[in-house]
């Protein structure tokens, strides 16, 4: 009988691996996000194209330069920079000028992300954080809002896209009016009702025919983008119904009382970036919590905070913060809501 | 009956379903390997005290002669697995690690190797204890993996009466059939073996436990007990890790184990079907373990299968017997969820090893296998079924903070199923740091104590 000869590895145990790997799930979120964005271009057109592309361009420009001067392996493989970087272009006005989408996301990625020590160590969402960097800075120009559909939207660019930098872009006013064909206003779902109490309708809502951030026109896409990551289990399912429920727990009993003076539950769920938020950032994994009761805290605490900063605070839309808070005390929550250990009878 | 309960038939929570490999053997009978040359036989096969052993290097032994007698209650005795010549005592190398003091027994390759040894019981004259002694005499350990005495866990502690034994025939590692082989074939061993556990305990009920990936086994064992109304089958669900104590008494009886207890503490002794199989085979003739049925299997063996493997046998041979692939690359004793691959192939088949799985180099495949940051997807916190924390405490273990991991998330009743590390997607060794976790906990106990 001959000699055995062969070289055995030594590894320990488990010997077998589920292969789902953390660029695989940031990829998927990619695909998940790209009809998004395609609807977004669609609706708005090249500038918000323009917008995608700067804003993932600086991204990963920013994280490839930290990875330098960090002295680190590139981090680019694992994909998480790319979803930063669509996702925040995703939460900018259409228009918005391309110098600042510049700036946000290298605040995104170096504030947000890089400044903690890079993915899986960033305490919030960076793109959010970057969108929160140029509410604070760029308050008009995060908040001049573009009419979707516009019939040349192929053809040129909205005024403001090509403001040079440090320059503050021209009034848009003007050239919504000349554009426009029929009484599409530039005003969000949001805006309206809050400031004139005129509340759009669901359908257009669903479908985005509204203005609006670039990503936050149709919630139907989204929500199909949501389906297809649950069901690849790449995305906690509980965090958006969560978010959701909040949304409704606060806003249902308020439209129950007073249905004048208060949105339906419906258009809350609908308008605005909630939905986007909900299944596109509430749902980031880093900066969630892990147990199994803390995921739906964090999500009540979300669509709660959301509406309440809607309806009684001085801002039109609440999502950003109420999630930025959210990656705030998801540690905290992960903390008080510890599982309850198996034949234990607390935690 | 609570609420939860409604919900939770047949099964635990949480828990893994890895591809489970076993239709490269399932339907091969248990074949007899040939003896080798030379057999190691460590003293020490079991959890506890070593044996001591009762021949001198150049005595000769007939095959199943004891050979070594148990050290106290907590150790059982051995037995000689083949007729020849005790060349040496001395410390061998084992699969743990630390070279251990073995026997070293050259086999006579022209004996006929019948078992000459024999000391038969009259079963029905046997009292509890007489049968519990008889049981350590066989030199029984738990065959599933731990390695057990199986004598002292039938004298569960006087204020926690026993009123189930739960014959674990889950099987829930990968690739392993030895336990499916043992049930379809040794149906009748099984149940006298059951027989006996439930006299000397003095229990009325016994379950069977079997995944529902072997319903030939349940429903055979179904139609073998019909007649014997203190015997049920139980088919429970298809998950790993099923065949852990814990998780098993969970989903026959619905009853959870407290953490850092025996499942005693919920009236169950859980025995292994493959151990029961030997108790009723051997406790008759008054034999010794001599032999156990090994899965071998894996896509680096070329002719996976059961084999009937004399203790003692060396890795090496059983794996020439089964022969093996050029590109094999991991040679893994046990299961692959929970087994030790081992570096040289000079470590011998113990008692409690039920299989050797042999895989090639996987598929070049550049992102798995590199380690990238928690991003807290909570994969783990899904998959462990004693509901810990796995992505905390890995974070706690990379910090070094050992102490913390054993005081607020509960390290010690992690069993090291593997299930975390197996379903993270960033490739982090989680069940490894609890293990490294563990036993610096375990040194600086002791180092206090002193």
């Amino acid at each position: 009988m001959p000699d055995l000869k062969i070289t055995t590895d030594l590894r320990t145990s488990p010997h077998l691996k589920q292969v789902v790997t953390v660029p695989q799930i940031m990829r998927n979120v990619v695909y998940a996000l790209l009809p998004v964005c395609a609807y977004s271009v669609f609706a708005f057109g090249l500038s918000v194209l323009l917008l995608l592309i700067t804003t993932t361009l600086t991204c990963i420009l920013t994280e490839w330069l930290y990875c330098r001067l960090a002295d680190k392996p590139s981090s680019l493989d694992d994909w998480s920079i790319v979803i930063t970087g669509l996702l925040l272009a995703l939460t900018l006005p259409p228009g918005f000028p391309l110098w600042m989408a510049a700036v946000a996301a290298f605040v995104a990625v170096g504030l947000g992300k890089a400044l903690f020590g890079g993915l899986g160590y960033n305490v919030m969402n960076p793109a959010l954080v970057g969108r929160a960097f140029v509410q604070a800075a760029f308050p008009v120009a995060i908040t001049t809002w573009t009419p979707p559909f516009l019939p040349g939207r192929f053809q040129e660019l909205i005024p403001t896209t090509l403001t040079q930098p440090f320059m503050i872009p021209p009034d848009i006013n003007g050239w919504i009016e000349q554009q426009r064909v029929d009484a599409f206003s530039g005003a969000t779902p949001l805006a309206l009702q809050k400031f004139e109490q005129i509340i759009t309708p669901l359908p257009d809502l669903v479908l985005g025919s509204i203005a609006g951030s670039a990503g936050e026109t149709s919630a139907l896409i989204i929500i199909l983008g949501g389906l297809y990551l649950a069901a690849r289990k790449m995305l906690d399912w509980r965090i958006p119904v969560a978010v959701m429920a909040g949304a409704i727990i606060i806003a249902l009993p308020l439209w129950l009382v007073d249905a004048a003076r208060y949105p339906d539950p419906l258009f809350v769920l609908f308008s605005g970036g909630l939905m986007l938020g909900a299944v596109f950032m509430a749902s980031d994994m880093v900066a969630s919590p892990v147990t199994p009761w803390g995921v739906w805290i964090y999500g009540l605490f979300i669509g709660m905070l959301t509406v309440v900063i809607r309806l009684f605070g001085g801002l039109t839309e609440g999502v950003m913060y109420a999630i930025l808070l959210g990656n705030a005390i998801s540690p905290l929550i992960s903390n008080m809501t510890q599982p309850r250990i198996f034949g234990s009878r607390d935690s | 009956m609570k609420l939860s309960a409604l919900f939770s038939g047949n099964t635990f929570q949480h828990g893994v379903h890895p591809h489970d490999y076993k239709g490269l053997t399932r339907h091969l009978p248990i074949r007899r390997l040939p003896f080798a040359p030379e057999l190691i036989l460590p003293l020490s096969q079991h959890a506890g005290k070593a044996s001591t052993p009762l021949v001198k290097p150049g005595e000769e032994v007939v095959r199943g002669q004891p050979i070594a007698v148990a050290d106290g209650f907590v150790s059982v005795p051995l037995h000689a697995p083949a007729t020849g010549r005790v060349r040496s005592l001395q410390l061998m190398p084992s699969a743990r690690g630390p070279k251990t003091m073995s026997l070293i027994l050259q086999v006579y390759q022209g004996s006929s190797q019948k078992e000459l040894y024999d000391h038969p019981h009259d079963l029905r004259q046997l009292s509890a204890d007489e049968i519990i002694q008889a049981v350590q005499e066989a030199g029984m350990v738990g065959l599933g993996g731990a390695a057990f005495p199986t004598h002292v866990k039938m004298k569960p502690p006087a204020e926690q009466p026993v009123d189930t034994i739960i014959a674990n025939g889950c099987e829930c590692e990968p690739y392993l059939t030895c336990d499916h082989r043992l049930m379809l074939e040794q149906p009748d061993n099984l149940i006298q073996g059951l027989h006996l556990m439930q006299r000397a305990l003095g229990v009325e009920r016994a379950i069977i436990g079997i995944e529902d990936n072997k319903l030939d086994a349940a429903q055979l064992l179904q139609d073998y007990v019909s007649n014997d109304p203190t015997i049920a089958v139980k088919v429970v669900k298809t998950k790993y890790p099923q065949g852990a104590e814990k998780m098993l008494i969970k989903s026959v009886l619905n009853r959870e184990v407290p953490p850092g207890s025996l499942p005693s503490a919920v009236g169950v002794s859980v025995f292994n079907v493959g151990t029961l199989t030997q108790i009723g085979e051997l406790l008759p003739h008054g034999r010794g373990v001599i032999e156990r049925v090994v899965t071998v299997s894996g896509d680096g063996v070329q002719h996976p299968g059961n084999y009937l493997v004399p203790v003692g046998t060396p890795v090496e041979f059983l794996l020439k017997q089964a022969g093996v692939v050029d590109a094999a690359h991991e040679v893994i004793l046990g299961g692959p969820m929970m087994g030790m691959s081992i570096a040289a192939l000079d470590v011998p088949v113990t008692k409690a090893m039920s299989g050797m799985v042999v895989l090639k180099k996987p598929e070049p495949d550049t992102e798995r296998g590199k380690e990238q940051p928690c991003i807290r997807c909570g994969y783990c916190v899904e998959a462990c079924p004693m509901q810990l924390n796995p992505s905390m405490l890995g974070m706690l273990a990379t910090s070094a903070d050992y102490t913390g991991m054993q005081e607020n998330y509960h390290l010690n009743d992690c069993f090291e199923c593997g299930s975390c590390s197996y379903v993270c997607p960033s490739n982090i060794p989680l069940v490894q740091y609890f293990r490294i976790a563990k036993s610096i906990n375990r040194d600086r106990q002791e180092t206090a104590q002193k």
